[in-house]
């Protein structure tokens, strides 16, 4: 396969090295930290309004989560040696640290708050399920069917604790994936210090932008009635959390053109060039003005309820386009030019295989699938919880 | 030879005791050859450079370099008057066959041998996840392919674009210094064939290697010395264009 | 009190099995660790010791020219007259470490000086000024550089010298 080059790419840079799959992986990762930063808005700081998305925030992360490893995997010359990265970590290597970030959190937080937020569910349906769902319920109590008051309350001061580390380890499992390309001083796209907090914002934007839209998209398809204060408060954080972002981008974007340094030259003509589509026109004009646009608009003029679920709508459609067209720009951008300087290759995108477009609209489609199996097997939905039994009190994700 | 129980009986203990070698590693190939007394560089004389390629061809041959990536290449600079910010470069399958025939066209001329720089505070060993590459304890930056992931973090992290992935192993690759040559007292393939001497290995443990004499009487550059990767192949009179 | 304790217990019953399978995951981990970590990893720094030997011990391509020069002594003598006596045997005729092993096992290819001298000495303005060079469609007029050069001893003494034969 031939591979167009203009000006002069070092003989080895021409092939680029990192994929689509590489792209589908930090937005992918974003979801989650995004989802969890949602729903530790009405754990940890109070905010009552959000609470109807507080467990489908959590089983949203775990959906993605779970998924988050198989592109790596898949674009691994040797995934069947993926597992000396925990056996044989090089410290100095955020790659292998990331493998413990990750691990850490789908473990020490993700699924231990999900665990204790449902376990008093966990142990009711243990009992009253039937067929292999009883089984997975029961394997999930641990043996333990205790559900009495007190353990109900060590449960949430636990799960409170786990929220308040889960913050920080939210911040620091996407910051990660940031400071990933961020440390690559040989890579001047990407060698940044900027980039580890670009990718935290951009993923809790991506994040609140998905459990917003997922919010909308399940409580429809249950016949049920938004919650539009709900609803109003998500998209008001997202608005925030956009501003904050896009003022970072837009920063890092300022200082670039002001200094002009020796990269400059070339990463402006590249912009201008191959990536003018995927950065101006996607990411920045459709992807976060037009969004940051719709959704200021509604907090200073007064819409009826079904034209602000249409706008925020349209607004979190366009955020989730234009975060992954962030993702696409730095990663695919970050190799299309070469370290000399002088040239620039081309992405040629491969269809069928390994690390092909299908495989990525695959690997985009499986946490939904995961996410319902999830939702049938812990259901998030605030009038699903079941009433209190023995005097027990409701556990703390119901409303 | 059919398995008898007896046999059996000697066979075991003594496979086990094999074993254990096999897992201790395979013995030197060089027993006189002690690591601590080496610290491995290159000198690349670039007024000396005809672009000839053999460098290239020797490497690619003692290496099984797959075609269309390079273990080691040659660049020709063509530098235009006073833009030494904006040099017209190629190199053509990484020189591998030398260059067409070019005329005079006015401006300056030359050409580059490029490789692996063997960097002593190397990046891409720095952002291997597993510690699949690695500098020895003589200085030179080799890549355990039995043990790559193919994760090419590494090809990303190098400043000087020397690292491949080898479609054959899906493993990490780049120049070895000829490791397995220079641990027996030859020369690495590019210098053995080099018909100038524009390449010469060199040893900068050796106090009476002719490095260091060079090094003194010379104007000598690293690539990229601002990315601070103590690389260790040096390049005399380099001009200001070589990118 | 004790019933307050058994109480407790039982209340954090659930936490404490939880305890336990991470216990046990923890410890399945280390035993894993230990049983598949390569021995020779950590000798010399975070990779596998091994490695090293091994890459030590790969087969050399190609043979130098100390080892032509055992045999083919009277190119030896050819070339001490002429330019190319710093010009390595195998920079023309390629890796010859199997022929210098067993030499009738791998015989050199016949080379087609066309190609081969004009990867040096085809003019370039890239070359160095003092460097021999020509442009080969002009000076030769499409006639093998072997016509009238010999190889081993390119100067044009007199008229066409016989080519070398092998050994």
């Amino acid at each position: 396969m031939q591979i167009p080059v203009e000006g002069f790419m070092y003989p080895n840079e021409v092939e680029l090295q990192w994929s689509i799959l590489i792209v589908l992986y930090p937005f992918i990762t974003g979801l989650v930290a995004g989802a969890f930063i949602l729903a530790s808005l009405e754990r940890v700081f109070r905010v009552q309004a959000v609470k109807p998305t507080y467990r489908l925030a959590l089983l949203t992360a775990l959906a993605f989560l779970l998924v988050a490893p198989l592109p790596l995997q898949l674009h691994l010359g040797h995934p069947e040696r993926s597992l000396e990265m925990y056996l044989t970590p090089h410290r100095s290597s955020a790659m292998a640290m990331f493998g413990f970030v990750y691990l850490w959190y789908l473990m020490g937080v993700l699924l231990l708050e999900i665990w204790l937020d449902y376990r008093r569910e966990i142990v009711e349906f243990s009992q009253t399920a039937s067929g292999w769902k009883r089984r997975i319920y029961r394997v999930l109590t641990l043996g333990s069917s205790n559900v009495s008051a007190r353990s109900l309350r060590i449960d949430e001061r636990l799960g409170y604790f786990i929220t308040l580390i889960g913050i920080p380890s939210a911040f620091l499992l996407h910051g990660y994936v940031g400071f990933i390309f961020g440390s690559i001083k040989a890579n001047p796209w990407w060698s940044s210090p900027l980039m580890p907090i670009v990718f935290v914002f951009s993923a809790m934007v991506s994040g609140i932008s998905a459990v917003m839209l997922l919010y909308m998209l399940s409580t429809r398809l249950r016949g049920q009635q938004i919650d539009m204060r709900c609803l109003d408060t998500i998209a008001r954080y997202l608005l925030y959390t956009f501003i904050i972002d896009f003022s970072l981008e837009m920063l890092d974007l300022l200082q670039r053109i002001y200094e002009a340094d020796e990269s400059f030259r070339s990463l402006d003509f590249m912009v201008h060039t191959r990536l003018w589509t995927s950065q101006v026109i996607i990411q920045i004009l459709l992807g976060t003005v037009t969004p940051i646009v719709l959704l200021g608009v509604t907090q200073v003029l007064k819409f009826p309820d079904i034209a602000r679920k249409r706008i925020y709508g349209l607004a979190g459609c366009l955020t989730m386009i234009g975060i992954f067209a962030m993702r696409w720009n730095v990663v695919i951008g970050g190799q299309l030019f070469s370290k000399s300087f002088l040239g620039y290759t081309t992405y040629k995108m491969a269809f069928a295989t390994r690390e092909g477009l299908l495989t990525a609209i695959a690997l985009l489609i499986l946490p939904f699938i995961i996410l319902w199996v999830l939702v049938r097997l812990l259901p998030p939905w605030p009038e699903s919880a079941s009433l209190p039994g023995s005097g027990a009190a409701p556990a703390h994700g119901t409303s | 030879m059919d398995i008898t129980r007896r046999r059996l009986l000697v066979l075991l203990p003594a496979a086990a005791v094999a074993w254990k070698y096999v897992l201790a590693g395979t013995p030197e190939a060089s027993p006189n050859y002690q690591m601590t007394e080496h610290w491995w560089g290159m000198l690349i004389d670039i007024p000396k450079c005809i672009g000839c390629g053999s460098c290239v061809r020797a490497c690619a041959e003692e290496n099984d370099v797959p075609e269309g990536y390079y273990r080691t290449w040659i660049e020709r600079y063509h530098v235009e008057d006073w833009k030494i910010e904006r040099p017209e470069v190629e190199s053509p399958d990484g020189g591998k066959q030398g260059f067409p025939p070019h005329a005079d066209d006015g401006g300056k001329n030359f050409f580059v041998p490029k490789l692996c720089n063997h960097c002593a505070e190397s990046p891409c060993t720095q952002v291997c996840p597993v510690g699949a590459t690695f500098v020895t304890p003589d200085g030179v930056v080799l890549v355990d392919k039995s043990y790559c992931l193919g994760c090419r973090y590494c090809v990303q992290a190098c400043p000087y674009g020397c690292r491949f992935i080898n479609p054959k192993t899906n493993t990490a690759e780049k120049c070895s210094l000829c490791y397995h040559r220079i641990t027996k007292g030859l020369t690495t393939a590019c210098c053995e064939v080099c018909p100038t001497g524009a390449r010469q290995l060199a040893d900068l443990k050796n106090p009476k290697d002719p490095i260091h004499e060079f090094l003194k009487t010379h104007t000598v550059q690293v690539l990229k010395p601002h990315m601070a990767t103590g690389a260790k192949v040096f390049y005399n009179g380099m001009d200001g264009s070589v990118r | 009190m004790g019933a307050r304790d058994a109480n407790l217990f039982k209340d954090i019953e659930h936490l404490i099995r939880l305890a336990a399978v991470i216990a046990v995951a923890l410890v399945a981990f280390v035993i894993l660790r230990a049983a598949v970590v390569p021995r020779s990893f950590g000798q010399y720094g975070h990779y596998r010791g091994a490695a090293i030997s091994e890459i030590a011990s790969r087969p050399v391509a190609l043979a130098g020219h100390d080892a032509c020069e055992g045999c083919h002594t009277d190119v030896v003598d050819q070339k001490k007259l002429g330019k190319h006596v710093v010009v390595a045997c195998e920079a023309c005729h390629g890796a010859q470490a199997k022929h210098a092993d067993d030499p009738s096992s791998a015989q050199p290819k016949k080379l087609d000086t066309a190609v081969v001298c004009a990867r040096c000495h085809e003019a370039n303005s890239a070359k160095p000024k003092n460097f021999p060079q020509v442009a080969t469609a002009d000076h030769s007029g499409g006639l093998a550089c072997d016509s009238c050069h010999q190889p081993h001893r390119p100067k044009i003494e007199t008229a066409k010298i016989e080519p070398e034969g092998k050994k």
